[in-house]
Parts: C-alpha cells; structure tokens; sequence
C-alpha cells in the first residue's frame, strides 16, 4: 500500500510537471512580439522578420513547437538565449549553483533553528520566551521581505557600516570576503523563512501535546523532554515537514525580490532579466527550473509524511 | 494448641493487611476558575479511604466529578482545574504538596492510570512494547530487558494472542478490546500500589467488556493490587468493587461495602442510579403498538441488499460491510439493530439515508424505490428518510443557534419563513421537551441531553417518516440516555414516524424497540419480535449476547464465565466470510463440514421471527439447558478452585 501510495504521489509530481509546462509555454507565447521581433528591433521589416522567424522555428503551429522544446528540455537542452545566443544551461548552470549556495547554507542555519525554537517554545507555552518568539514570528510574516532587507540595509551598512549594502560577487572573493557580502541577503532570508517555520513547529507540537495519548504520558510519569520529543515529536513530523519543504522551495524561486535588492547573481535575477530582455528561452527554462525544484521537494515532504505514518508502514 | 497460634497469626497479618490505608483522600476540594475569575467549585470536600488490595468504586453520572477524585491520586488536574484544599495521602505523604519531580515519580510507579479509551491514549507512533515498558524503565523500576520479560508475562496473563510478538506492533494493528488489556499491562508493568481505571470498559461490547473485565480482575487479585474505578455502570461495578463511593454533582451520596450499597442502598440518589439500569433483556419488554398508525406498505424495506466500501465489480464492493440484507420497518414502529462494533450496523442506516449507494439489492421507501445515491433522490424523498448521528457535540454547527439549526429543515423542505419559521421551531423545540427560549442559545450552551435532544429536534423538524438514530444514547448517562429513550418513544406514539434505532446495548433496544434485528458480520442472523427475539429459540449469537449483559448483582461474572467457558470463542474475532455461517468460529454448537461451508438456512417461526441457522429448532431451544447442565456441573468444581487459592495466599 505504501509503495503505491509513493508512486502514486510521484505521478502526480509529474503530471503537474507537464502541466506547468504546457502554462509556461502558452504564457509566453501569448506575450505580444516574439523573439524574432525582439533580436530584429527596429530594424524589423516584414520579409527579415519571416525569414528570422523561419530560422528560429517559430513558424511552426504552437504544439508542434511545445513538443520540440519539451523533448529538448526532457533531453537536457534548455536551448539557446535568443538574447546573447549564449547556451542557457551554461547561463543558468552558474546561476543555479550561486542561488543553491545561498539556499543550502540559509536551510543549514534556519531548519534547525527554527525547529529547536517552536519546540522550545511549545515545551514552554505562555512564558516571557515564547510570547518574544510568538510576537517576533509574527511581525516578520506579516511584513514583506523587501522592508526587512530595507531595514537590515538601513541599519548594518548605511548606519553601522559594517557590511556591504549588495551581494556582489565576481568570482575570485576570498572566504572571508564571501561571508561579509553574503551575510546580509543570508541574514534576511533566514529570518524570513524562519518565522513561518517556528511557528509551524510550535503550532504542530501544541496540537498534538492536546491529545489523550500525551495526557497518558503524563499520568505515566514521563518528563516533559521526552514526551516533546519522542511522543509528541513523533506525530508532528508531518506538518512540519511539509513546511520546511514550502520553504526550501521559496528559497529556490521565490528570492526574487531579496536577490534584486542586493544585486545577488541567482537565478532568479536570472529570469528577472530574462524577463525585461523579452528573452522568452530563457524565461521559460527558469520557471521549468523552479517548478521543478517545487515539486521534488513537495514529493520529498509527502513521502517523508507517509514514511512517518505507522498507519501506512505497518499496515495491518 | 500451634495450629490455633499459627492460625491467629494468619488472621492477625491479614487484618494487618486489610488496615493497611493506602491511600486517604481528606476533605478534597477542586475548583475551575471562569472566564471572569470567578471560583466554581467541582469537587466539594469529598473523603474516602483505600486499603492494600481493595477495589474502591466511584460512580455517578458525568459531572460528578469521579474522573476529577481519581486522577487526584496521581496529583494531576485536567487543564483548566486546580486543587482547592484538602489532602490526598499515598502511604501517608501528601501527593498534592509534592515537589513536582517527586509527583511526577509517583506517577506510573506508585498509582498507575487506565483511560477509557485506549485506541486514544496509544500513542499512534511507538510500539506498543515501547510503551508497555516505558514507565517502569524510566523511574528505574526494571531494565529493559525485565521490562520486556515482565510484559510478556502480562501478555500472557490477560490472555492477549501471540505474547512473544504483540510488542513489536503498533496500536492500530490490533483490536480495540486486545488494547484495553495492553493498557492494563502498561499500567500493571511498573507493579504499582494502586491502579486508577477510568471507565475502562465503557467504550466496549458487552462480549468484549465482559472479556476485560474477567482479564482485570484477575490480574487485580494476582498482583495484590488496590485500584480506583471509575464508571457510571452499576452493573459493571457490582462484578468488580469491593467498596462503592456514590457520588453526586462533587459531593459523596453514599459509600459503603459493595454488597451492602448494590443489595440495600440507603439514598434516594443512589436508588435512582438503580432504577436507570435496565433490565435484563428478556421476554416482555416488547411494546405492544396500537395499529393507529399501522398500514400494509411497510415504512422502509430492505430486500438482498449487498453494500460496502471500495469499487463495484460484478455487483461485489472491494470490502463486502453488509450481506444479502433483507429487513421491513413498519409503519410507526421501532426497528433496533444491534450487534457488535464492525458488524455493519451504521453502514445499514448509511444505506438507507443514501449516504453509501449499495451494491445490490433494493430499498424502498413506502413501496416505491429509492436511488442508491443521496444526489438521486427527489426533495421529498429526502425529507421523509432523516439522520440522527452519534455525537450531537459534532453533528450541531457550534456557530449556528438552536433556532437556526432547527429552522433550516423547515425552511428547506417545507418552505417556512419568518413568524412561522418561529412558532413551528418553539412547537419542535416543545415536542423534545425544551423550553421555547433555547432557540436562542448555542450549542455549547447545552448539557449532554439537551444536545441530543436538539439533534433529534432538527431530524423531527423535516416531518420525517423515517428517523435513523444511530447510538444516539451511547455518549449519555445512564439516566439522561433514559430520559432520551423516553422521549422517542412518545415521538413514535405521537408522531406515527417509524425508527430505526441501532446500538450495541441490548438492554437498551429491547427497552423500547417493537422489532430487533440482530446483526452478526454484516449479515442477519436474527429478527423478529422483541419478544420472540429474547426468548428461545435464540441463534447462539443471540444467546451469546443476551447472557453478556452485565447483571446487577455480585458474582454474575464468575457465573457467566464459566458459561463462557464452554460456550468457547468469546475472545476469537469476528471473520467477514462469504461462504458459510458467519458465526462458525465462534458457535459452540457449530458443526464442522457444514456451517463453515453452506450458508445457514432462514427458520421461519411465529409472528415473521426468523433464525438463520443450520442447527434443528429443537437444538436452538435445547443448548440452553445443555449449557446449564455443564454450568451446574462446572459450578463445585468453581467452588474447589477458588478454595485452593485461598491456600496459596
């Protein structure tokens, strides 16, 4: 039964991967002018353009030109930028490898924080401690990402000076030097994603800590460490796990705006001037990119929920 | 000369037993502090005293206060509570005052506690090994190893299948009854001084309490144990209590030795609780219908219906719940169903309100056919067929008013509106006997009862035909859920609307019920009368159920038990089977070569009374006395075996 049910969810994992790809493409065909348009400029006569766009294969019918750029993409080629004629994979590859840093080392710092603050603060609900973290959860939730890197700026490289205000890196930067421009769009998002994951820890480990089986726990002597962390813990694995996979997966697409406000070289600054290029190749690799990195980590979180269910691996 | 000395010494050190308090309770008080901060008392200066080895019973209804006296022993209040003075003495030392560390010592070393329900308080996660042994291996009482040991003998003792294995399983793998006695082993494992059990047998059928009760006891005497039970069951208490602590609304009514409180109960409270045990089911409780409301078609019928969960394929479901089903609930009368949890009973009235489609066969409703699928059915058909479910607290939206909750039906299928709408929801709210202003209260506002009551107020508000009641008394006390029956059976004689009332209580069918249909493994194995159905011949499950309903005096257990005894397999399962007589593995009288492979014949007897069985109507009549003779015969040697215990202790 298990079995099924993880290659059940697998399917399904890809089934929204064709689905988002066949949104993708009909997305950014539909945007006014194409490629042909763009690279031609104001040079474009009508007879140029047909010839362009006979080149690039963009007078082919819409699904037949769907399949071509998904049997390339399915194969590994992303195609070329139709901007700088560059290979994608090669733009995005050291794109991919930058934004994957800052996730890796962000998820390093923030899961483990995030999961000993929402136990520490369900193990001690209503003290001074957990009111600070439930008050600070919450004001960072509720305010967009783009105010706190503001904020940070304002105060750490404006007013204090001690860090630079962009994440600009050239490529030759010494490890200490990699540290001090990564430290602000890295201070910034931990505390982003942290706060919703608090909270989810908290918020799992309380509902669970309501239920009779901890109430028996109690009644049988056991401290409370332990009924936190083996019997509560234990059930809540599910949740939690589900967000920390949201937030993995905001850390690869959703930084958008944080690496635009340092100038960060990620991925999806990338797209970002994708976008303002009318680079649509480019644009459409990207989204691919994010949408698959949403999914798998999704697939990871719903199996690692299943795993966690005694229900489906010792079935009756 | 020595053996008068020894024996004097013998009685003087079982004296010196039976004085031996081991736990005092002083003059308890307990409080809940409102909203407003405003003390409201909850358990008002109650005292009473527990010696070495003694079973000390609190009863009363819910509200009483009895959970909250018991868990004062393991110095715990459930959320919300607080101790308000008094003392509780474990082995002379206050628990109350405790350090918090030495508290949490006590807990699961000293005073071990059993919960009602045990499929909730297994934690879902952890083997159950793993929490069998956990409290006697965390206050360093044994190692793991003895642990493990001790609960392998534990196993053994309360008779669970596989001792060497069950550990290594997780709650949910084995059965409900199975883990009520693996809670006694989690309670037991740590060899405490005393044992709280709250309720433990309350959730169970009267075939699988009786099973738990016999495991406890036993192992309650083996120990040497003293324990706190919890319940609202006289009946229950009788079999098991040493000493009944009567309680009412916090305060202590009455408490004295079991033989004396159950055999001459001094206070009207206590006569009370008596009066609202049923009877033992038996002959003439059936009430007879005046044919006011009587007419050829019956209400509903049922007729070879198959229905269960998963897919259809070839007429079959993936899960088969319920077989070749035929039943007729007549006009304006009580249909009870009963059988043990799992035998299809809820999946019958889902069928009938179109909740769950059936595979094969037909319902009718007053002669015509009804669509399998709720969405298939016309207005009005859904008008006449009304649902009342099990638990009120979540069957009433909490955000809506009783006004609201009682006026949709009447808006919806009858069109009322404004004053109308209100006069005709006082009229309903009348007819459950509420006052008229509870229109404007909420759910949350109501007791127990008068939840259920407003439950079965928005079903009569659809001016119903049929109204499918399933447990709808199983949640309530003893003397609310009276009360409830009461009240349907004056909406049966008022209203002419037919009931089809399921429950796993015999007794409280066959108190109000005009038909029974007895369910065994999703099929009918008996139905008729109340009458004929409760006296022979009976279908030996019907037999088997009837002599498991606790009887209100002592030593009914012992009796039935060596009953039991011969009637083999109460502790087997229930097998779902296709072929054959579901009952086969459980019968005493079955025959092998054909029960377990040719489906029992219907014997058609007076008044439309059917038995499904292989066995001669002659043999259905007689087992009765052959189990009697065996009964009688197994009773000196009952005599023999219990003096001889007497000689080891």
């Amino acid at each position: 039964m298990m079995t099924q049910m993880v290659l059940r969810r697998i399917g399904i994992g890809f089934a929204t991967l064709i689905v988002v790809s066949i949104i993708v493409f009909i997305g950014t065909s539909v945007l006014p002018g194409d490629v042909a348009q763009i690279i031609l400029g104001q040079s474009a006569t009508p007879a140029t353009l047909a010839q362009l766009r006979s080149e690039l294969g963009l007078d082919q019918p819409g699904y037949i030109r769907y399949f071509i750029w998904l049997g390339d993409m399915a194969s590994g080629d992303l195609g070329t930028s139709k901007a700088g004629g560059a290979s994608i994979v090669s733009l995005t590859s050291g794109r991919l490898g930058n934004t994957m840093m800052m996730a890796g080392i962000v998820s390093l710092i923030s899961i483990p924080l995030s999961v000993a603050l929402g136990l520490w603060a369900a193990m001690h609900p209503g003290t001074w401690l957990d009111r600070v973290i439930t008050f600070g959860t919450l004001s960072t939730i509720s305010v967009p990402e783009f105010f706190i890197a503001t904020i940070l700026v304002l105060v750490l490289a404006v007013e204090l000076h001690w860090l630079p205000a962009i994440a600009y890196m050239s490529g030759d930067e010494t490890g200490w030097q990699l540290m001090k421009a990564l430290a602000m769009p890295l201070l910034t998002l931990v505390i982003v994603v942290s706060a919703q994951m608090i909270r989810m820890t908290r918020a799992g480990i309380l509902n669970v800590m309501s239920s009779p089986y901890i109430e028996m726990a109690i009644l049988k002597g056991v401290p409370r460490r332990r009924i936190i962390l083996r019997h509560a813990l234990l059930n809540a694995i599910g949740p939690i796990v589900n967000v920390i996979a949201l937030n993995l997966a905001y850390l690869v697409s959703g930084v958008v705006i944080v690496e635009t406000i340092f100038a960060y070289p990620g991925l999806a600054k990338l797209m970002i001037d994708g976008v303002q290029t009318r680079d649509l190749p480019l644009v459409q690799a990207c989204a691919m990119i994010f949408c698959a990195t949403y999914v798998v980590l999704i697939l990871i979180a719903d199996v690692a929920s299943i795993l966690s269910n005694p229900r489906l691996r010792h079935p009756k | 000369m020595i053996f008068l000395r020894s024996l004097a010494v013998v009685l003087l050190r079982k004296w010196y037993k039976t004085m031996d308090k081991l736990l005092e309770v002083k003059n308890l008080k307990i409080s809940a502090r409102s909203d407003e901060g405003k003390e409201i008392p909850i358990v008002k200066g109650v005292s009473f005293d527990i010696f070495k080895g003694q079973v000390v019973a609190l009863i009363g209804e819910s509200g009483s206060g009895k959970t909250t006296i018991s868990l004062s022993s393991l110095a715990y209040t459930k959320p919300g509570l607080h101790f308000a003075g008094g003392e509780v003495l474990l082995n002379g030392e206050d628990v109350l005052s405790m350090a918090p560390l030495r508290q949490r010592e006590i807990r699961g070393s000293n005073v071990a506690y059993l919960a009602q329900s045990a499929a909730a308080t297994f934690n879902p996660a952890i083997t159950i090994g793993e929490q069998v042994t956990e409290s006697a291996v965390l206050h360093g009482i044994l190692s793991q190893e003895e642990a493990t040991k001790r609960a392998e003998e534990l196993y053994r003792a309360l008779e669970l299948p596989d001792p060497d294995r069950i550990g290594h399983r997780y709650p949910h793998q084995v059965s409900g009854g199975q883990l009520q006695r693996l809670m006694a082993a989690m309670a037991l494992c740590g060899r405490p001084d005393l044992m709280v059990l709250d309720e433990p047998t309350t959730a169970l059928d009267v075939t699988t309490q009786i099973e738990v009760l016999k495991a406890f006891k036993k192992v309650i005497r083996e120990e040497n144990a003293a324990a706190i039970y919890v319940t609202h069951d006289l009946a229950v208490v009788a079999q098991i209590a040493d000493y009944i602590v009567v309680l009412y609304s916090g305060e202590i009514m009455e408490q004295g030795p079991a033989d004396q409180i159950i055999n001459s109960p001094t206070h009207a409270y206590t006569r009370r609780l008596m009066d609202a045990v049923r009877p033992k089911p038996g002959a003439g409780q059936g009430v007879e219908v005046s044919g006011e409301h009587d007419r050829d078609i019956p209400a509903v019928e049922v007729s070879k219906m198959t229905a269960g969960y998963g897919g259809v394929v070839n007429g079959e479901p993936k899960v088969t719940i319920l077989r070749d089903v035929n039943i007729k609930v007549k006009n304006g009368q009580v249909m009870g169903v009963i059988g043990e949890s799992g035998c299809g009973k809820s999946t019958l009235a889902r069928v009938m309100a179109g909740l769950l489609p059936q595979a094969k066969g037909d319902v009718k409703l007053e002669g015509d056919k009804l669509q399998g699928s709720l969405h298939d059915r016309s207005l009005e058909e859904l008008q006449k067929v009304q649902f009342v479910f099990q638990m009120a607290d979540t069957a009433l939206n909490p955000k809506q008013l009783i006004g609201d909750i009682i006026g949709r039906p009447l808006e919806f299928y009858h069109g009322m509106k404004g004053s109308e709408k209100h006069r005709k929801v006082s009229e309903i709210l009348d007819m459950v006997e509420l006052p008229a202003d509870f229109a404007s209260r909420y759910p949350m506002e109501l007791s127990g009862g008068q939840k259920q009551r407003i439950n079965l107020a928005r079903s009569l508000a659809a001016s119903p035909e049929v109204m499918l009641c399933d447990e709808v008394t199983s949640a309530l006390d003893s003397i609310v859920g009276a009360n409830v029956i009461k009240l349907l059976t004056s909406l049966r004689d008022k209203t002419g609307v037919s009931f089809v009332f399921i429950s796993h209580d015999l007794s409280t069918v066959a108190s109000f019920a005009d038909t029974i249909v007895v369910l065994y493994a999703g099929r009918v194995v008996e139905q008729g009368p109340t009458d004929e159905v409760l006296t022979p011949p009976f279908h030996p499950y019907t037999r088997l159920l009837i002599s498991s309903v606790p009887e209100l005096r002592l030593g009914w257990l012992e009796e039935t038990m060596e009953k039991r005894e011969m009637a083999v397999g109460i502790s087997k399962g229930v097998e779902i089977t296709s072929i054959g007589c579901p009952f086969y593995n459980r019968c005493p009288n079955a025959i092998e070569g054909t029960c377990n492979v040719k489906n029992a014949p219907i014997i058609e007897l007076n008044n439309g009374h059917q038995i499904s069985c292989h066995l001669k109507l002659t043999e259905l009549n007689d087992v009765e006395e052959s189990t009697n003779a065996a009964l009688s015969a197994s009773e000196s040697n009952n005599v023999v075996s219990i003096s001889s215990n007497w000689d080891k202790s």
